[in-house]
């Protein structure tokens, strides 16, 4: 029941050229998914600064997914082969701390033709997001 | 493991030298200004007098390395790290004239991971080392306490172990064997340091400018016994520091709850390069809005905010490099252990990369490159 009640904030940082286009194209054949992906389009998933995942923890996010296009097929050819090394990085500091946004944040490779796999993603995401509750740092006063 | 204290490095060629490792050092760096070999030399001395402080200066005068001289060599204490003060010396080209720096193992890791961050120039410094016993926190240099400590200091490093009362970073630190030095005097565990002193040779530079020295002999060394009980006590009080940093978002909160927000642990990190600090910007105040819409999301708000961002930012930014000298600890006017969080943090994210800071000035920082192929179980 408290599942229910619980609508996840996730913040996706989204590609232009893929993951964006294929959310778009989700939204247009009218597939059917959770409405918690708050996107913000960046120009390429090389764009996400460590800083904006934190910024959006900080700020209240219960997830954040970065999604971009496939390793080989980046529209600057290697943007999302860094993220995917600054993604490593983060992931080592929450581990380090012991910090529960690891789990709560995840890359993916969505390229523009695969609106299901989207839909797919998001679902997963959405799911596990319920399943470990509201991120507690929301409630912080005193970060 | 970091292999930055194998032993290896110790079946190089030594100099066996009939004379204590402090006069040594001192005669080595005399005799270098007096035949011109280097022009200056970056080491400690003496600021104001015998009652003033200690501090880093450039000296030119071979006199200062004279037995009652201004320079003081070798002496443990780090007013600041010394790969900071040459990445400032070098920032805008390499200099002009061989340098010699006496610089603690950190310190040339600095200097060498600055070099890679493009923040100075390592040619024509000629980097002298020592394994390292650590330094002691910048209070003891306050009112005369550094003078008295330092007999304990040497008796201690005679024995291979380390004074208790040197930085909690450096009683950690697995990297006290200095990798890439021209020249590295043997100090740890030398039961004789006060009438004998080796001192190995890593480069052709280091060979050159060592030959100038009289009574050099040379010898081979075998692996020291020493250097490898002494790393065994440090990964294990390593281990036991690492422990005490309190985790999960409590942990951080109580953590960084007593942060002043000064900035200072930044300030001294020889890492943190940038001229003006993404968290000082202007990007970092706030409109009038958000502080509404935290509080209406909240309810409290505390003032200044970002104290965690900041030092959640700030191993985003460095961690990957830290060399582990332990400035920021010893500035804190807090005492929050930041050394020993950011070295396990930075553990942590080395190890992801199988990264060594400051060792090889060829290895790319892992943020500067990519593979086509790899970490492929991170995107899912």
């Amino acid at each position: 029941m408290e599942d229910q009640a619980f609508a996840p904030t996730i913040v996706g940082f989204l590609c232009n050229w893929c993951t964006y286009a294929a959310a778009d194209s989700a939204g247009v054949s009218r597939f059917k998914m959770p409405p918690s992906v708050m996107v913000v389009r960046v120009m390429c998933t090389g764009r996400v600064d460590p800083l904006f995942v934190l910024t959006a923890f900080l700020r209240g996010a219960d997830g954040v997914l970065i999604s971009g296009c496939w390793p080989g097929q980046c529209h600057y050819q290697t943007g999302n082969l860094q993220a995917r090394r600054r993604t490593v990085l983060l992931k080592s500091i929450f581990n380090a701390l012991e910090l529960e946004m690891e789990e709560r944040f995840r890359l993916s490779w969505v390229s523009s033709s695969e609106a299901p796999r989207f839909v797919q993603v998001v679902k997963g995401f959405d799911r596990q997001i319920k399943d470990l509750g509201p991120c507690p740092i929301q409630d912080e006063l005193f970060l | 493991m970091p292999e930055g204290a194998s032993s290896s490095a110790f079946t190089s060629e030594g100099l066996k030298i009939n004379r204590g490792a402090v006069d040594t050092v001192r005669e080595l760096l005399r005799t270098l200004l007096e035949s011109g070999k280097v022009k200056a030399v970056l080491a400690l001395g003496r600021t104001g007098g015998d009652e003033g402080g200690v501090g880093y200066s450039l000296f030119r005068n071979p006199a200062a390395f004279e037995a009652n001289g201004a320079a003081l060599p070798l002496l443990p204490f780090m007013p600041a790290n010394a790969g900071a003060l040459l990445s400032r010396l070098t920032l805008e080209g390499p200099l002009p004239e061989p340098v010699a720096a006496v610089v603690r193992p950190c310190e040339l890791r600095a200097s060498i991971e600055l070099a890679k961050l493009s923040q100075g120039y390592l040619d024509n410094i000629l980097f002298i080392s020592s394994t390292c016993g650590g330094v002691y926190p910048l209070d003891a240099g306050i009112d005369g306490n550094l003078e008295e400590m330092l007999p304990r200091y040497w008796q201690a490093m005679k024995q291979g172990t380390l004074d208790d009362k040197v930085r909690p970073t450096c009683r950690a630190c697995n990297n006290f064997v200095p990798e890439g030095a021209d020249i590295t005097v043997a100090l740890l565990g030398e039961a004789d340091l006060d009438e004998e002193c080796t001192l190995y040779v890593q480069t052709e530079r280091g060979a050159d400018f060592a030959s100038c020295l009289e009574g050099a002999t040379t010898e081979v060394k075998q692996e020291n016994k020493v250097l490898e009980r002494s790393m065994v006590q440090r990964d294990a009080f390593r281990e036991e520091l690492f422990a005490t940093v309190e985790v999960g978002l409590e942990g951080l909160i109580r953590t960084f709850g007593r942060c002043i927000g000064c900035h200072g642990c930044k300030t001294v990190c020889p890492i943190c390069h940038c001229r003006l600090c993404h968290f000082d910007s202007q990007d970092c105040e706030r409109p009038a809005g958000f502080y509404e819409g935290e509080l209406a999301r909240k309810g409290g708000l505390r003032v200044p905010p970002d104290t965690v961002y900041f030092q959640l930012g700030r191993m985003a930014h460095m961690a990957i490099s830290c060399v582990g000298c332990g400035m920021c600890t010893d500035v804190c006017p807090t005492d929050i252990p930041l050394s020993t969080i950011f070295s396990k943090v930075g553990a942590s994210a080395q190890a992801a990369f199988d990264y060594h800071p400051g060792k090889d000035v060829d290895e790319e920082i892992p943020l500067r490159t990519f593979e086509e192929e790899e970490f492929a179980q991170v995107a899912t």
